[in-house]
């Protein structure tokens, strides 16, 4: 195989790799935050307000980092700088 | 699958390129600034408030409140700058409900240009607010081995603001491509009212955050904190 396949083959299970372990973390964390909130609001109802607010701030927060896992792994698959450089290495 | 609406080119006029971002950009621009114009030149305190003075209102004293919670003193010297990178996120996302249009904050220049905005506001509110040496001194806080990694902070707490809210919109125009190919008419329309139900939270994290960092920044005495993650629970818990 020439290196423009190797490129191509290593991106994609690069990114399938990325996208899934990079999920296995926030996916945890998220439940986590969620049933933590779900305490705090069955403990204190008159606080429904500020929880709610908080929780949908960390959330977010949270799921940024599963979110640089789907740009990196978006890159290796749509804007691979390598590709380019495997394509001017081979044409001259 | 084009990912970019950077390199979408609407017009080329003789050699300048005007690409979708732009012309989006100032399509948003153009809705708030008309929009703003035309509420406030009949702005009235009588009994007739008309109905879009009072949704000005509403949106205008809300970010007050926000800005108030993170805890300064001041809402109003925050209100414009915190008040227009709240608008214009959220404007930005919301009208992705026309067809056709394609987010501006979907690219990565205009959340940088947005971050680097924040870089730029935190030490000015600072400075303005307690003075050079203060706002440098807080650099070597809890103590001078600290001041790489605050240097530090400062550069990838404005990363990871340009690339979550790139992130989050553009993840959403790929994620409704791509079930447009493989399951169309009916949960492409699902992962657009998430679209904009994250694009309405992302404005506000955005917000949100720039103004903890300003707060953080213009904040002397023992409550100053430099660790960004866990900042908005903590200030609002004050």
């Amino acid at each position: 195989m020439d290196a423009a396949t190797w490129i191509a083959v290593v991106s994609i299970i690069t990114a399938g790799l990325t996208i899934s372990i990079g999920s296995i973390g926030p996916a945890f964390a998220e439940g986590r935050a969620a049933s933590q909130a779900l305490v705090a609001l069955a403990q204190q109802p008159d606080a429904s307000n500020t929880i709610t607010r908080t929780l949908f701030v960390s959330l977010a927060m949270i799921e940024s980092t599963a979110i640089y896992c789907f740009v990196i792994a978006m890159i290796l698959i749509f804007a691979n700088p390598f590709v380019e450089y495997a394509a001017a290495a081979a044409g001259g | 699958m084009d990912i970019n609406p950077d390199t979408w080119i609407l017009l080329d006029w003789n050699g300048w390129h005007i690409n979708a971002t732009i012309a989006f950009t100032w399509g948003v621009m153009a809705v708030l600034v008309v929009a703003s114009w035309l509420i406030t030149a009949r702005l009235s305190d009588g009994e007739n408030v008309s109905r879009w003075q009072v949704m000005l209102e509403v949106i205008v004293t809300g970010i007050r409140d926000q800005i108030a919670e993170v805890g300064t003193e001041t809402p109003g010297r925050y209100l414009p700058f915190i008040g227009t990178l709240f608008l214009f996120i959220a404007t930005a996302n919301i009208l992705t409900i026309i067809p056709g249009y394609r987010p501006p904050t979907g690219s990565l220049s205009t959340t940088s240009a947005l971050a680097i905005c924040v870089l730029i506001a935190v030490p000015l509110f600072s400075i303005t607010q307690q003075g050079l040496g203060s706002y440098l001194r807080g650099y070597l806080r809890p103590s001078p081995f600290m001041l790489p990694f605050n240097i530090l902070a400062e550069a990838t707490r404005t990363i990871a603001l340009a690339v979550r809210l790139y992130g989050n919109v553009m993840s959403g125009t790929v994620i409704a491509g791509i079930l447009l190919s493989i399951a169309p008419f009916f949960f492409p329309v699902l992962m657009q009212l998430l679209g904009l139900l994250t694009g309405l939270i992302q404005a506000y994290i955005f917000a949100v955050l720039a103004m903890v960092y300003i707060a953080s920044a213009s904040r002397a005495g023992p409550h100053h904190t430099h660790d960004p993650a866990p900042e908005p629970s903590r200030n609002e818990g004050e």
